[in-house]
């Protein structure tokens, strides 16, 4: 433990890369996954179609591949994300960090979406032809009466798709963002001899940041809970 | 019926063909297979009786942790059924010395050992030397045994043929990759330099390349051979801001190895197979052969 604690600082670095990206991702596709999940059951054949496409396509695909499509097809096509350079505190979010934060994104996007349409599908059909009968056009009736009791109904596996997420960002440590599984990687290399603790102590991190994770949706379901 | 014949026979000649492609593949492949190191006639006595040596020598049998993926070092392609490079060279001296062919691979095993596992697998007994561009430090010395070093690398910078960094001075604020956990990659950072780690090292070249980093550093013997690969559109600027001292890793268990390692390597400094090596090698890109390194004293047993 030794170790860990002697590159406390290094290491504290690189889970603020690790929870940046999980929280800069996580929010992102929580919003692109609703609007794709409105699409998929919303009343327009061309969008419902292109929702499809997109959960089958990105659903389908390894999230490295996705990553890696971002990293390195994307620079030869012109997308090189080079807009992108902001200094916050000790974080450097560079062109690589976009690159990831976006590949995230795209990925998880699709399991928001599905994650989400389990619980519009436990919502009654009576809800939303209720609210279609005193008037309320298509975007009233998904934003106030179906995703509101969808989102309750689909808290649990939203919350296994973000704890993916969370632990998916350990992919770009080898696609250039020098977050936990990175660092993790150079203290092994370094402390040949401590390694086995290393592991351990890297380990039990992640352990406690998805316990709280899982902590907090817990408590929100039991808010949420229909009296 | 016959359309199913005649789609048959079509599917035989276009196999024939793969395969004949796939051959002529495994023919280039064979090129640049470095010297051709002839297995020595042990004599009794040779080893001590019980060494690891003598046992490893009486077994007929070795295997050897090297690197796959480092050009000029340690590098498999697809098709070649032994890696080449300089520290597969050096191996392959030290294979010979044991009576045991280095070029047949029944008897030696060139196993793939990337950073990470070359500890464990030589504490597990899993491979009996480690040629892995294998750094010798303090701290991998309190798990395994090193000895040498058989070479001396240092680490450099490669940019862009347009790029105006010229010194690890340059590098403060920018973006440079290095693959993940490597000691190179910790270099930079701590001067100043954003770390940018990948998987390997061409995917490093890949961004220095189309731009996503400013530059890639590492071993200056493996940038030269990126360079070389992308000529005239990377160059290889900078002294050598680090040094790596490249040894021999065996288990702790053997102790007595450490002596015939050294051995073996004073005679190849001797008899010039150790340059020969070297020009087989890294040498290629017009490198001068420089003087073997000083080899450190073995611990007392």
């Amino acid at each position: 433990m030794n170790v860990v604690f002697d590159n406390a600082g290094d290491v504290a670095l690189a889970f603020a890369y690790t929870l940046s990206l999980f929280v800069v991702a996580g929010i992102l596709s929580l919003i692109f996954g609703s609007v794709l999940a409105a699409m998929r059951v919303g009343p327009i054949k061309v969008l419902q179609r292109a929702a499809l496409l997109y959960v089958m396509l990105i659903r389908n695909t390894p999230l490295i591949i996705v990553i890696i499509f971002f990293r390195f097809a994307g620079p030869k096509i012109g997308l090189t994300f080079s807009f992108v350079d902001i200094q916050v505190g000790d974080l450097r979010l560079n062109n690589l960090y976009a690159a990831c934060v976006v590949g995230l994104t795209v990925y998880t996007t699709s399991f928001v979406c599905e994650a989400l349409r389990s619980g519009i599908n436990a919502v009654p059909l009576g809800q939303a032809e209720a609210a279609r009968a005193i008037g309320l056009p298509f975007s009233g009736v998904m934003r106030q009466v179906i995703l509101p009791q969808a989102m309750r109904h689909s808290l649990p596996p939203m919350a296994s798709v973000q704890i993916a997420l969370l632990k998916n960002t350990t992919v770009c440590g080898a696609l250039g963002v020098f977050e936990a599984f990175a660092r993790m990687k150079g203290l092994t290399n370094d402390y040949a001899s401590a390694r086995t603790e290393i592991f351990l102590a890297f380990a039990l991190i992640f352990v406690i940041l998805v316990e709280v994770l899982s902590f907090a949706a817990n408590r929100l379901e039991r808010r949420w809970r229909i009296a | 019926m016959r359309t199913m014949k005649l789609r048959t026979a079509a599917a035989a000649v276009l196999l024939t063909a793969l395969s004949g492609t796939l051959a002529a593949c495994g023919d280039s492949g064979s090129d640049g297979g470095g010297v051709d190191v002839k297995a020595e006639e042990v004599e009794a006595g040779k080893f001590e009786e019980g060494s690891r040596m003598a046992e490893l020598a009486d077994a007929g049998k070795i295997t050897v942790g090297v690197k796959y993926d480092q050009p000029g070092l340690g590098f498999k392609s697809a098709t070649s059924d032994i890696p080449t490079g300089f520290d597969v060279e050096i191996a392959k001296l030290l294979v010979a010395d044991l009576g045991i062919d280095p070029s047949d691979t029944d008897a030696v095993t060139y196993e793939e050992t990337i950073s990470d596992n070359r500890e464990p697998y030589l504490e597990a007994g899993r491979v009996d030397l480690v040629l892995a561009s294998y750094s010798i430090t303090d701290d991998r010395r309190q798990v395994v045994g090193q000895t040498g070093p058989y070479f001396i690398t240092g680490q450099q910078i490669l940019v862009k043929s347009d790029s105006d960094i010229t010194s690890i001075d340059d590098l403060v604020g920018k973006t440079v990759c290095s693959v993940t956990g490597s000691t190179s990659l910790k270099n930079v950072e701590e001067a100043g330099a954003v770390g940018a780690p990948a998987d390997t090292y061409s995917q490093c070249a890949e961004d220095v390349l189309n731009g996503t980093v400013e530059a890639m550093t590492t071993d200056g013997s493996i940038l030269l051979g990126l360079a070389a690969q992308n000529e005239g559109e990377l160059k290889v600027v900078g002294d050598e801001f680090s040094e790596e001292r490249i040894g021999v890793g065996y288990s702790q268990d053997y102790p007595e190895m450490c002596e015939w390692i050294n051995g073996v390597l004073t005679d190849a400094y001797d008899d010039g197979s150790w340059a020969a090596a070297f020009e087989a090698t890294l040498g290629g890109s017009g490198a001068e052969t420089p003087e073997p390194p000083a080899l450190d004293e073995c611990p007392a047993a």
